[in-house]
């Protein structure tokens, strides 16, 4: 083969491979895309939980972008949190109802005042503070507004602002 | 065009255009195997007869499975079940299938472990056939979603929320591989695609793989013998028969198989038929619902070793140790120092060692069925740091052993 005509095959299988590559990344880019939620699913709304009708250290759980989502009155000697969301007088815990392990979801025991994860034995005190087994952090508050007796989830409203800078959600 | 003679039947018409009968040297009547072998040789042609009756029952029940949150359960429960003529017969014989088809794939491992089968010109096989396991492992995972039961759910969600990483909390990566913030819709359907298309696909891949890789090295035997396959076939084809130590795979050799798979399928339709419950989590039973954990969440019993090793520890040790103990097999080969191809009998320490580990896997399987309390937590914590143990100690004791 002449040194013209290898220089010429090389070009043209480095022209080709380019293309190719080319076109690889960009179907690569749009499989990507294809497997991203939806714009239905991210739109996926707001959930108003109206506060008025809650009883002390009853579990209350609401669904907010298909997840579980815990408010719980607390009484008034159990311990106030940071992460507490006050309504009026009244001091409210409100966090995902998602173990921060592995996503089972604890249950609330009344009588000893904790979350306790079934999966793999994972508890939280009625702030939401991990206290025992695997759990690395506490359980995330959802975004949230306060609105008179109604609380919004999905819209990040002051005072959760203020907790996410205070860094005590994520 | 090239030049073609008249064939006399159809064999030699065939044989002009695609050489069968070279094909059949290659692939049947002068593919040799040892002689020296028991049973345990059978669990590949087990396997893929197994593989093919997944692929059977399959069809037929992808004729009347809906991939949709709102059906998928009644799909299965009520119409495969019920209506469909013998659907229950396909969904049981998929369910024991899927669960069988791990029970032997374990004995296959642990036979090749035993025997050495993995050094000395076969690391491919091991390779290719670990790759095997965890295709057979996502086929699994990504089948037990379907039905849309409460353990589908939680599976789905516990099983995805690993790939947050622990504390690198890679939220973005989970919502991503589900298409939700929650396994939904959108979850279902992909995962129903890589069940019945894509990792199939890549199984069947894997199967031609993992046989082709046997083809020049050959099947090991029972005492890990060397010898020259060139002069045992002369023999096995000069008509001395008994002085040769290799048979032709087929017809000989595959008749054996046939046998076990004979045994085998006995027990299988055994379970389809009288225990197919053996399959079936009662918990399943009840449709996913997103705001109730079930009390217990375990998986199928093939996963519990693994999950035992991820649950006794802090959340992001746990997923290394997860992540670790999932491709540490792959390793063998490598961590395996000995150059002794023999039965793990006659190899000194290493006979402890695969000891140690069979007993170790059985106590991790059963710690990972029962609930994550008291004592359970210390022998499931023990047994965890004793597999890791094992497979720091395997380098040094297969360095110490003497060669044979």
């Amino acid at each position: 083969m002449g040194k013209d005509v290898k220089g010429r095959r090389d070009f043209m299988g480095m022209a080709l491979g380019g293309f190719t590559a080319l076109g690889g990344i960009g179907a690569l880019y749009a499989m990507k895309r294809s497997w991203d939620p939806l714009p239905s699913v991210k739109a996926a709304g707001f959930t108003t939980v109206d506060l008025s009708g809650a009883k002390e250290n009853v579990l209350n759980v609401e669904k907010w972008r298909g997840k579980p989502i815990f408010v719980l009155k607390k009484t008034k000697d159990m311990k106030a949190d940071d992460r507490d969301v006050v309504v009026g007088s009244d001091r409210y815990h409100v966090s995902i109802g998602l173990c921060t392990h592995l996503g089972c979801i604890p249950a609330y025991k009344p009588q000893k005042q904790i979350f306790l994860c079934a999966c793999h034995g994972g508890e939280f005190d009625a702030s939401g503070h991990e206290t025992f087994g695997p759990p690395p952090s506490p359980l995330e508050v959802p975004p949230f507004k306060v609105d008179g007796q109604k609380l919004v989830l999905g819209e990040a409203g002051p005072e959760y602002k203020k907790m996410l800078d205070a860094g005590l959600t994520v | 065009m090239a030049k073609f003679e008249k064939a006399n039947s159809i064999g030699e018409w065939l044989d002009q255009r695609l050489a069968v009968e070279t094909l059949k040297k290659v692939m049947q009547t002068e593919y040799w195997i040892p002689k020296d072998i028991n049973f345990l040789w059978a669990m590949g042609m087990v396997l893929a007869a197994t593989f093919g009756i997944l692929t059977i029952s399959g069809i037929f029940l992808l004729m009347y499975y809906k991939p949709d949150t709102a059906l998928a359960f009644d799909s299965v429960n009520y119409t495969i079940m019920t209506e469909v003529g013998y659907g229950w017969l396909w969904r049981h014989v998929h369910g024991i299938g899927a669960s069988l088809v791990f029970l032997i794939i374990y004995i296959h491992m642990l036979t090749g472990i035993y025997y050495g089968s993995y050094k000395k010109g076969r690391e491919l096989i091991w390779l290719s056939g670990m790759g095997l396991f965890v295709a057979f492992s996502a086929e699994a995972f990504s089948g037990y979603m379907l039905p849309w039961g409460q353990m589908s759910y939680w599976a789905g969600m516990v099983i995805t929320n690993l790939f947050s990483g622990g504390s690198l909390e890679a939220y973005g990566l989970v919502e991503w591989i589900r298409g939700d913030y929650v396994p939904g819709d959108a979850f279902l359907t992909r995962f129903f695609m890589l069940h019945v298309f894509l990792l199939p696909l890549v199984i069947i891949g894997l199967i031609v793989l993992h046989f082709g890789t046997l083809r020049i090295p050959h099947v090991n035997n029972q005492e890990g013998e060397e010898f020259d396959y060139g002069e045992h076939a002369e023999l096995y084809k000069a008509g001395k028969v008994k002085e040769s130590k290799v048979i032709p795979f087929s017809p000989v050799f595959l008749s054996k198989d046939v046998f076990v798979m004979g045994v085998y399928f006995i027990l299988f339709f055994y379970l389809v038929f009288y225990h197919f419950n053996f399959a079936m989590d009662p918990v399943n039973f009840d449709p996913a619902d997103g705001l109730k954990t079930p009390a217990h969440i375990y998986p199928e019993w093939y996963f519990l070793w693994s999950y035992e090793i991820l649950r006794p520890f802090s959340k992001d040790l746990g997923l290394v140790a997860f992540a670790i103990a999932q491709v540490i097999f792959f390793a063998l080969p490598f961590l395996d120092r000995s150059p002794n191809v023999a039965p793990a009998s006659r190899r000194g320490l290493f006979k402890y060692w695969f000891w140690l580990m069979v007993v170790d896997l059985i106590v991790l399987t059963f710690m990972g069925k029962l609930p994550p309390e008291g004592i359970w937590n210390v022998i499931g914590l023990v047994a965890a740091l004793a597999f890791f143990a094992l497979w720091i100690a395997l380098p040094i004791i297969t360095k110490l052993e003497k060669k044979l």
